[in-house]
């Protein structure tokens, strides 16, 4: 990283003015749509700025896992496909695919937004395993709280399969949809400097000297968090970016 | 008599026929057979006298001799440093081109260039095996401290600089930002931040609406429109 260039726009930010004129705290413009794949139970694409995501639901039929026999399986995985930006490589996922996926996944599984429990079909032998994939179309930036948002419209959207001896019926879905409790919203707030900013793009990604991701409910309530980058945080940093997710939270909350 | 089959300012495709005759001359992304020029790249069509080029729409920068670029340091090697100047195939500049100062044996060399640092620097040589060679002695040449770096299409440039550097100048005089435009669509601007914003938002837009006639008039009417001004500045 470049220390004069990093110098230069925190002297922007010290005024408030971002790269690309927005405020600290603003949000590119976010537009969801659902339903965009035919093939999957349920679907959305999201875009945000440049940044552009698909998220599709999968339902299937399997084992429970022995330890848990009455519960269904939620998974979720990320894929950083290389032509949504120069930056990734094809292979197996790295670092940032994981903790994208992740991340994710723990927002949903940690605010118990579905209730696994009703999706066992026969306790021990069957149940339905939900298969969360993020795929980024368009890479600029805040991966983390658009596939939250997109895994979100998606797992709304998302219907069950037509259940048939012991099969399910991929050509029919049904009219019931995922039993969702709660909505989580994820919001990373960035630190540089001594600002705090939100929704960073892919220039900006570069210049961040911590960040927080906070999983948020309706009730304002916390249930997952994620810190990353090299500086350490304080306390009353800690809060103060709590304080600033939990207001965005409420914007994005709009939009589902 | 040569005839031609295009028009001016049309987009022509790989193959097609341009003119007949020997009475133009082919250039850029086209080539000459028997009687007849030819179109090799997709673009625009320009016919300035007699010459026939094509102006791509868009493309990597493809490096050529005396191009004044801007790069970033990407490696440090032996006796050099490796640059990205935005193309296909990275640059190396060579100790002896880097500086005037004398630099001792072993000596620390990120103490000059080190990793990720920008720098405007002239090619000196494109090898046929595409090897480009840059140097930083010459007017302008220089490394970069602070300020931003865009990407703009390679092709759009000559717009962006304007006739006899026109364009270029006008934002700089509006905005009173420094700004170094690099021929491989690498730009460089630094200023007060609202006004750094003015610059960006009228060099995307010459990129944008680079085919239009008239445009340094709508880029001026654009400038003074949006024009901020910056406290303690004398208006």
């Amino acid at each position: 990283m470049n220390q004069d260039f990093k110098n230069h726009i925190n002297k922007s930010l010290n005024k408030n003015i971002r790269m690309d004129g927005r405020k600290k705290d603003e949000f590119r413009k976010i537009t969801i749509e659902t339903g965009v794949i035919s093939t999957a139970e349920g679907s959305a694409r999201v875009k945000c700025g440049e940044t552009e995501l698909i998220v599709g639901v999968k339902m299937g039929v399997g084992n429970p896992y022995p330890d848990i026999p009455e519960e269904g399986v939620l998974m979720t995985g990320a894929e950083l496909y290389p032509l949504s930006n120069p930056e990734f490589e094809g292979g197996p996922p790295r670092e940032r695919a994981i903790e994208t996926a992740r991340v994710i996944d723990r927002g949903i599984r940690e605010s118990g937004t579905i209730d696994t429990k009703k999706l066992c079909i026969k306790a021990g032998e069957q149940v339905w395993m939900v298969f969360l994939d993020v795929a980024p179309v368009n890479m600029d930036g805040n991966l983390i709280d658009i596939g939250c948002l997109a895994a979100m419209a998606a797992l709304k959207n998302a219907k069950f399969p037509e259940f048939k001896d012991g099969k399910p019926d991929y050509k029919k879905l049904s009219k019931k949809s995922l039993p969702i409790s709660k909505v989580p919203i994820e919001v990373t707030v960035a630190k540089i400097g001594d600002n705090f900013l939100v929704d960073l793009t892919d220039d900006e990604e570069k210049f961040v000297d911590a960040r927080l991701t906070v999983a948020i409910l309706e009730d304002g309530n916390l249930c997952a968090m994620q810190k990353g980058g090299d500086s350490p945080l304080s306390e009353d940093d800690v809060f103060k970016m709590i304080d600033l997710a939990i207001k965005k939270s409420k914007e994005l909350r709009k939009l589902l | 008599m040569g005839e031609l089959l295009v028009k001016d300012k049309e987009v022509v495709v790989p193959g097609e026929i341009i003119a007949e005759g020997m009475d133009y001359l082919p250039s850029f992304g086209t080539y000459r057979k028997e009687q007849r020029i030819i179109a090799n790249r997709l673009g625009l069509l320009s016919i300035d006298g007699k010459v026939i080029r094509t102006i791509p729409l868009a493309g990597r920068y493809v490096p050529r001799r005396n191009d004044m670029i801007i790069g970033r340091v990407i490696d440090i090697l032996m006796s050099g440093w490796r640059i990205n100047i935005n193309s296909a195939y990275s640059a190396v500049l060579m100790l002896q081109e880097a500086t005037f100062k004398y630099i001792e044996k072993g000596a620390n060399l990120s103490k000059f260039f080190s990793l990720d640092d920008w720098v405007v620097a002239k090619i000196i040589r494109v090898s046929s095996q595409n090897l480009v060679d840059l140097t930083m002695k010459g007017p302008g040449l220089r490394k970069l401290d602070g300020g931003r770096i865009i990407t703009v299409n390679t092709y759009k440039v000559p717009r962006i600089i304007g006739k006899q550097g026109s364009m270029v100048s006008m934002i700089k005089e509006v905005t009173g930002c420094r700004i170094t435009v690099g021929q491989n669509g690498f730009v460089w601007i630094q200023g007060e931040p609202e006004q750094e914003l003015l610059a960006v938002r009228a060099i995307k837009k010459i990129g944008a609406e680079a085919h239009r006639n008239g445009l340094t008039d709508d880029i001026k009417k654009f400038l003074d429109k949006n024009k901020v001004k910056t406290k303690g500045e004398k208006q």
